[in-house]
């Protein structure tokens, strides 16, 4: 009976797509055909894109809250139940930004289409299956350098160079604290 | 800012394309990944990426199936893979290889084969079994990133079926010195929990050790499983209530290593866990409440309103206020709170504010009065999800006094709006709301007209179906039915006389129902006008077949004279053609009833139109038919869970038996359901009738349960407002919201409306809210689950609640219970014990306990026990004693039991003149064990100990062991409870008496009685429907069997009463060969049967949740007809 309003404080998925409506990363929390994947894309960024600046941050979509948020170039955007806690979610994407920005320092979109596994690592040691694990900020950066420091150091910043050549919103930082 | 990106974009590819020349040429070929990325940002068109990614995608799977490609250069291919996935293209290909560089890398690529596996795969992905391998083999390694990665893995995505094999491995985890490694265990714990858990049943004390965890982590990660735990069950975490509030109070007291602060909040995520947690539990429980009201209090002090965060967990914290047993102070704060969010300029905390106050108005409405002017700012505001959270809101605190400006905001959304799922979701709103609140008729048609308008095609079909309902079935005044009816056909004409093209089909049908059933009213008008105007629907392009099908039951209802007699012979001339069977088949009908018009009157009566049609659901009226059929030669029709049955005992597979069955579930159909009558004459196959039927179906109304009715009687007398109240609170309600607004104007620069806007809005405003404080009174303390008693109010009862439950009398624990004065006062005066017959000492008269427990004896004791009997007994003195005692000692049964049906008493075992008897009582939820200790000798006895036993059963003692003497000649009367702990055909009692005779040493003997299955069996009583959807949930089954009780003209009915009478069982339906039937051990553990009559037999089939009954209540019943 308590099923009915039950607490899933989960996101269903997370994505991340640009301004031109290219999808950056898509992270499904719970088992989506592929169908449905590319039917939620298609409409998320039909839905998010058109908003003005300065409307509410929440959406309606079917029977899922549609949370969203602009950084820079780079839309963020995430689908979770009706009964959670969109301001939670918020900041739960605004973590994820912060996360990425340590990670990455001064993080921009050039970095994350061209390190996007490295942005999904950090994804995976911030939430497990939808759910927030790690909120603290030093630890998921000890457990990323602890792999990166098994890597050798190939290919590390690769898109640095187009940084140089480059004074444009992609290498916009996405947060500015 | 946007035209800066527009040009950089612009300029993108020619800056990329710089980099392809020689001077980055290294780094290119570095990265191929790189390359892609540029390749694809050169592209102009969709085409050319096309091309380019399907060229990528070969070279790809070329590479990742050549044998000598090296691991590293597998993790740079899965990753340009993942890319082109994301991309939408098909990589299904790689899938394998992401799995082998998985199982095969080192740490690192080993990670971007993980990453690629729970990408690419799906939970049910048949290739993740090849997985488990090398997640155990990561689980045991002794690199702690690649524990991580195994556990991260398994707690995204891992095959049900395959959580054994792990488990004890992520279990030994929880035990590891590392918390990152212990923290993913308990949430690779959690995620096996909601997928299957039962099988982390047994550990959860361990989820108890991790929430004692000395890492706060580990600890919050543990509270996952406990939020769920405790969603599902809260009565059983109770005593971890205070646990909760205290490590609460630590976490707001700022006791937690900084690292956890977020924006300097201490562990938010934690603290809204804590608070969801808090609220389940203190759920209409006043004492665990009052623990946390402290910790709330603080909770809402120190949140500062600065931040998101702060504002997300003031929301959670006022959420659980106003869930757990409310404290007013507490209220009154939370209610505050969530005024600083409605009244915030942030349009995010506006948002939250009003749906808080959509949870909290049902319980204090007087909170949305406050709000008044805030609530109709965001009705006007910009943002359509402001708006309809708004709507939501107002939903809420509808009543029948303000019911019409409400709906009319509502419909006006609905213009707008342009999601499906908005739509349907309001409308059904809208359509409830009407049938609660509407003040009067034209009302409530023209709002059902723009329900049906609006809501199109998209309409859940019950909106129309009880929007009929009501129409046809009226209310108290016969007028008053009249003049509703009248008014929607007046208002349907002059629909269709306009253009009829734009309106749904829905609605379309429902006008044509209407005119059908109800034009006649309109004397003025001949049915030749109406047949007219339904012809033209027929001529309509955008007509389905379906709307035509009702257009012609129409025009068969009005049976039209004169002019358009041409006509509709035309009409159904053209369709008895048709394509479309149902199409001709009402185009049969009509064209022999317009021709026949006493046949018309005959079948489709007028004035039957209110009268329900019994529904005969057996279709007993084929009886005839059918044997005719068989007697030609025709196969018995079996039903389809039959012969699926009967297919998977031939194939190995045994597919689900109830999906499909008990066909005619005659609740699920409706007037308005053109199919049911369909398939009840295409299952019969017999045309003749079933059309007649289906035009009963169609003109009156059937006669159903089940369907909700939300119209009441009293929904009309709602028109005499209480004309007093509302003055008071227009008056009242925009000095209180000015108030409020003046209160908190210095944090909230809206807008200052103009003057007459201004009067617009609290005229709106006092028309929005009035009924409301009227209807505050529901008062916060007393607070019911039941959001809103005024919908409750108007539900028809439905009068099937006969059920009377039997209030349960538990022995009041008084003395006078445990010893009864000896009525018997033993004839024998010579003090001699009762003669025993032979056999009946302890070992056989346990036999016999059981054997003669049928029910003959449960029947005759139903009739209230004769309390004379003793003195029978008394009359004739020289009666056989073991006859005399049986009746006797039955007398000596508590007064609460002695009505129930209960055993036969027998002698367990007499000796020293002690003489020990027993039976079982069968209460409603229990059964009881009495022992009836008679001491028949002159003297005392001393120190009477009795102890039961059993191995099956739980045994507590009601009444205790009898007390330390026993006078002589009376009887002491020991009651035991019995449970089941798991079902067998007997449970067998070993008791121990011990007792000290006057002068002698102190004697002890044990003794047995033995006790069917059949005396915890009681019946279940469910319905049909509820039995389907409990066969499927049921796992334990068991098939035989049994022979049938021949002889009577129906060897299935003589069958099942013998069941019934001996067993108790309920029989839930008997659908021609077959009956399901259904009872319970001890109430709560069901079982359930189901019986066909097969070749002379009884082919039974059992089902039940629990191990082992099926198979024990199968031979209970294989008993009670072997026995006749």
């Amino acid at each position: 009976m308590c099923r009915s309003t039950k607490y899933q404080d989960k996101l269903r998925f997370l994505l991340l797509f640009s301004r031109q409506g290219k999808l950056r990363l898509q992270k499904w929390f719970v088992p989506t055909s592929d169908r449905e994947r590319k039917k939620v894309i298609r409409d998320m960024i039909m839905l998010v894109l058109p908003r003005q600046p300065r409307t509410c941050n929440f959406l309606q979509w079917k029977d899922l809250k549609i949370v969203y948020k602009r950084y820079a170039s780079l839309y963020f955007c995430a689908g979770l139940e009706e009964q959670d806690n969109e301001l939670l979610a918020l900041e739960v994407l605004h973590r994820y930004v912060e996360l990425l920005d340590k990670y990455f320092g001064n993080v921009c979109e050039l970095d994350i289409i061209f390190n996007f596994e490295k942005a999904y690592f950090i994804l995976d040691e911030f939430l497990m299956g939808g759910e927030v694990l790690e909120t603290s900020k030093f630890a998921v950066n000890v457990s990323m350098e602890q792999a990166d420091t098994l890597q050798e150091v190939t290919q590390h910043f690769h898109h640095s160079f187009i940084l140089h050549s480059l004074t444009l919103c992609l290498s916009v930082p996405l947060c500015v604290f | 800012m946007s035209d800066v990106v527009e040009k950089t974009l612009t300029a993108l590819p020619s800056l990329l394309s710089l980099d392809s020349q020689p001077g980055s040429a290294k780094l290119s070929s570095n990265s191929k990944l790189g390359n892609l990325i540029r390749g694809i940002t050169e592209l102009t068109s969709k085409h050319e990426e096309e091309k380019l990614i399907q060229r990528e995608l070969l070279l790809i799977k070329e590479q990742v199936s050549s044998p000598n490609t090296t691991m590293r250069q597998m993790k740079e291919l899965m990753v340009r893979a993942i890319y082109c996935e994301m991309l939408g293209y098909g990589v299904s290909f790689s899938y394998i290889h992401a799995i082998k560089l998985a199982q095969q890398g080192n740490v690192l690529e080993k990670r971007v084969g993980y990453l690629a596996v729970s990408l690419f795969l799906n939970e049910s992905h048949e290739l993740l079994l090849l997985l488990v391998n090398t997640v155990l083999k990561d689980l045991q390694s002794t690199n702690l990133i690649e524990v991580c990665m195994a556990l991260t893995v398994v707690s995204q995505m891992f095959p049900k079926d395959m959580i054994p094999a792990i488990l004890p491995l992520v279990e030994e985890k929880l035990n590891h010195p590392k918390e990152i490694i212990r923290r993913k265990a308990v949430l690779a714990l959690y995620k096996f929990y909601l997928i299957a858990p039962n099988q982390v049943q047994h550990i959860h004390n361990k989820f108890r050790k991790a929430l004692c965890d000395k890492d706060p982590g580990v600890m919050s990660a543990s509270l996952h499983i406990y939020l769920q735990l405790i969603q599902e069950n809260p009565e059983g975490y109770k005593d971890l209530a205070p646990s909760f509030v205290t490590i609460l109070k630590q976490v707001v007291g700022g006791k937690l290593p900084m690292d956890f602060n977020y924006h300097s909040v201490p562990a938010p995520w934690l603290q809204i866990h804590l608070l969801r947690i808090l609220s389940f539990l203190g759920k209409n429980d006043q004492s665990t409440s009052e623990i946390m009201y402290e910790i709330l209090d603080e909770s809402l002090r120190r949140a500062e309103m600065n931040h998101n965060i702060t504002y997300a967990i003031l929301y959670e914290c006022v959420k659980c206020i106003y869930t757990i047993h409310p404290k007013s102070d507490l209220l009154e704060k939370a209610a505050k709170c969530i005024g600083n969010f409605v009244l915030s300029p942030k349009i995010n905390l506006k948002y939250l504010g009003l749906k808080a106050l959509t949870y909290v108005v049902q319980q204090d409405p007087k909170l949305a009065l406050q709000h008044q002017m805030t609530i109709i700012e965001c009705l006007d505001h910009p943002d359509l999800i402001i708006k309809r959270e708004t709507l939501e809101l107002l939903f809420r605190i509808t009543n029948d006094q303000n019911v019409t400006v409400i709906v009319e905001k509502m419909l006006d959304f609905l213009r707008i709006s342009e999601d499906d799922h908005t739509t349907i979701d309001l409308v059904g709103k809208v359509a409830e709301l009407a049938e609660k609140y509407a003040p009067d008729n034209e009302w409530f048609i023209d709002t059902m007209n723009t329900v049906f308008s609006l809501g199109g095609d998209l309409l859940q079909p019950d909106i129309p179906n009880s929007f009929l309902k009501l129409l046809s079935e009226g209310f108290d005044s016969v007028e008053e039915d009249k003049k509703l009816r009248l008014f929607a056909v007046n208002s349907y004409i002059s629909l269709l006389q306009r253009d009829a093209s734009k309106l749904p089909q829905r609605f379309l049908q429902v006008i044509c129902w209407v005119l059908g059933e109800y034009s006649h009213l309109r004397e003025d008008l001949e049915p030749d006008v109406i047949v007219r105007l339904l012809a033209k629907l027929l001529d309509m392009k955008s007509s389905s077949s379906e709307t035509k099908c009702w257009v012609l039951m129409a025009m068969t209802k009005l049976c039209p004279g004169g002019a358009a007699l041409a006509l509709v012979h035309n009409v159904s001339e053209t369709y008895s053609s048709s394509l479309d069977t149902m199409l001709r088949q009402r185009a049969q009908e009509l064209e022999i009833l317009s021709q026949d018009s006493e046949l018309q009157a005959k079948v489709l009566p007028r004035s039957a139109s209110m009268e329900p049609v019994e529904v005969d659901s057996s279709l007993s009226f084929l009886d005839g038919f059918v044997s005719e059929a068989l007697a030609a030669g025709a196969a018995p029709y079996k039903p389809p869970h039959q012969r699926q049955e009967e297919l998977s005992r031939s194939k190995a597979l045994n597919l689900e038996p109830y999906g499909l069955s008990l066909p005619i579930s005659m609740s699920s159909c409706s007037i308005t359901d053109r199919q049911s009558p369909t398939l009840l004459s295409i299952s019969s196959g017999l045309s003749g009738d079933s059309t007649d039927f289906s035009h009963k179906g169609s003109s009156t109304v059937l006669k159903l349960d089940g369907v909700k009715r939300l119209w009441g009687r009293d929904g009309y007398l709602a028109q005499k407002e209480p004309t007093e109240e509302a003055p008071r609170i227009e008056a009242a309600s925009p000095v209180r919201s000015a108030d409020q607004l003046g209160n908190n104007n210095s944090q909230t620069p809206t807008p200052t409306p103009t003057p007459e806007c201004d009067q617009e809005k609290q005229q709106l405003a006092s028309s929005l809210f009035v009924g409301l404080a009227s209807q505050s009174s529901i008062c916060l303390m007393g607070k019911s689950d039941q959001p809103s008693q005024r919908f409750r109010r108007k539900t028809k009862a439905s009068g099937s609640s006969e059920q009377i439950t039997n209030p349960l009398v538990f022995p009041s624990d008084g003395s006078d219970n445990l010893l009864y004065k000896n009525l018997l006062d033993s004839p024998d005066l010579d003090g001699s014990p009762p003669e025993q017959t032979p056999g009946l000492d302890a070992p056989n008269g346990a036999c016999d306990a059981e054997e003669e427990s049928t029910d003959a004896d449960m029947k005759e004791i139903k009739t209230p026990p004769i309390r004379d009997e003793h003195v029978t007994a008394e009359a004739s003195p020289h009666h056989d004693p073991d006859r005399s005692k049986d009746p006797s000692l039955t007398s000596h049964l508590p007064a609460e039991l002695s009505a129930l049906p209960h055993s036969k008493t027998t002698t367990l075992f007499s000796k020293q003149n002690l003489d020990v008897s027993a039976c079982h009582v069968q209460k409603e939820d229990s059964v009881v064990l009495v022992v009836f200790i008679s001491n028949c000798s002159d003297s005392f006895l001393q120190q009477i100990r009795l102890q039961v036993d059993s191995e099956e059963l739980e045994v507590s003692c009601v009444s205790d062991s009898p007390s330390e003497e026993l006078k002589s000649h009376s009887v002491a009367v020991c009651q035991y409870f019995l449970t089941v702990k798991r079902p067998s055909v007997h449970f067998d009692l070993s008791a121990t008496v011990s007792w000290q005779p006057p002068a002698g040493s102190p004697l002890t003997t044990q003794f047995s009685y033995r006790l069917p299955l059949t005396a915890f069996i009681r019946a279940l009583r469910l319905s049909t429907e509820e039995y389907g959807a409990k066969w499927l949930a049921f796992s334990h089954d068991t098939k035989q069997n049994l022979t049938l009780i021949q002889g009577g003209r129906d060897p299935l009915a003589a069958t099942l009463d013998v069941l019934k009478r001996k067993l108790q069982l309920h029989v839930v339906e008997v659908i021609g060969v077959e009956a399901i039937v259904a009872c319970c051990l001890q109430q709560d553990q069901p079982c359930l049967m189901h019986c066909r009559m097969h070749a002379g037999m009884l082919a039974v089939w059992l089902r039940s949740p629990v191990p082992d009954l099926p198979d024990c209540l199968l031979y209970c019943c294989q008993r009670a007809l072997q026995e006749l």
